[in-house]
């Protein structure tokens, strides 16, 4: 049961974080922050099937993360979830075509390190 | 550096602290009030309603929203790193003020994961993107 939903946790964590980086990237920077522009951003974006999509695996994820917060630490089931990082990071580079250069591999591969201590 | 990297930077350093908070708190938030077992589906959903826990998916949402707003201007690959801060600020919440028992080895992971996240920030300015093309300006 534990590590059924950490699977679910994080493949819908990976799925949702790369839709919603590819939505943000189509909607463009978010540059005026007074509340009414705010409102017609929200309002696009929520017409972004895109953004939609990403919204729903993370609730996925939420639950999933909620029913393993019940019956585990804290301080396990956080660090657990951060396993998404190296995938995450493949799908920068091969999915969004993100330029990661050797300092964020070796810096990332070094939180994953960390992480997998933390999460023995 | 020129005005527009400057205010880059501290919008994206504002915007990162938003979300490291929203996180961390929401996080434990959601902990505090978290049953010892959620036995039914539907006590998946009653258990929004506890304060503690609905008080951490208010958090959790500021923490989406900031986080999406942080991803128009800013790399997935430079998000991801920096705000992993959290789960060392998690991990101190759940020792502090949850009474959790953490052993050594998951303290040292702790620091690793602290000399990952200087490694990323220091080495690495946030790209931009236009607003149609997708290339990086």
């Amino acid at each position: 049961m534990k590590w059924m939903l950490i699977a679910i946790i994080i493949a819908a964590t990976c799925v949702g974080e790369v839709l919603q980086a590819i939505g943000m990237r189509r909607h463009g920077e978010i540059a005026d922050f007074r509340p009414s522009a705010l409102g017609r951003a929200a309002s696009t974006l929520a017409r972004n099937w895109i953004v939609i999509a990403s919204v729903v695996a993370m609730g996925v994820s939420f639950f999933a993360f909620i029913g393993l917060l019940s019956f585990t630490d804290l301080s396990f089931a956080v660090p657990v979830t951060a396993a998404t990082y190296v995938f995450e990071t493949v799908l920068a580079k091969y999915v969004l075509k993100e330029r990661v250069n050797w300092l964020r591999w070796l810096g990332a591969g070094v939180v994953l390190l960390g992480v997998v201590l933390v999460s023995l | 550096m020129t005005s527009e990297t400057a205010r880059l930077r501290s919008k994206t350093w504002a915007c990162s602290a938003v979300v490291v908070l929203a996180n961390v708190f929401g996080d434990f938030s959601l902990k505090r009030g978290m049953p010892a077992e959620l036995p039914t589906p539907l006590s998946y959903i009653t258990v929004l309603f506890r304060p503690w826990v609905a008080l951490g998916v208010t958090l959790l949402v500021l923490w989406l929203l900031s986080r999406m707003t942080l991803l128009s201007w800013a790399d997935l690959s430079y998000v991801l790193p920096v705000t992993s801060i959290s789960y060392v600020l998690v991990a101190f919440a759940g020792r502090w003020w949850l009474n959790e028992q953490i052993t050594p080895q998951r303290w040292v992971g702790i620091l690793l994961i602290v000399a990952g996240v200087a490694l990323v920030g220091g080495g690495s300015a946030p790209q931009t993107f236009g607003p149609q093309s997708g290339e990086r300006s």
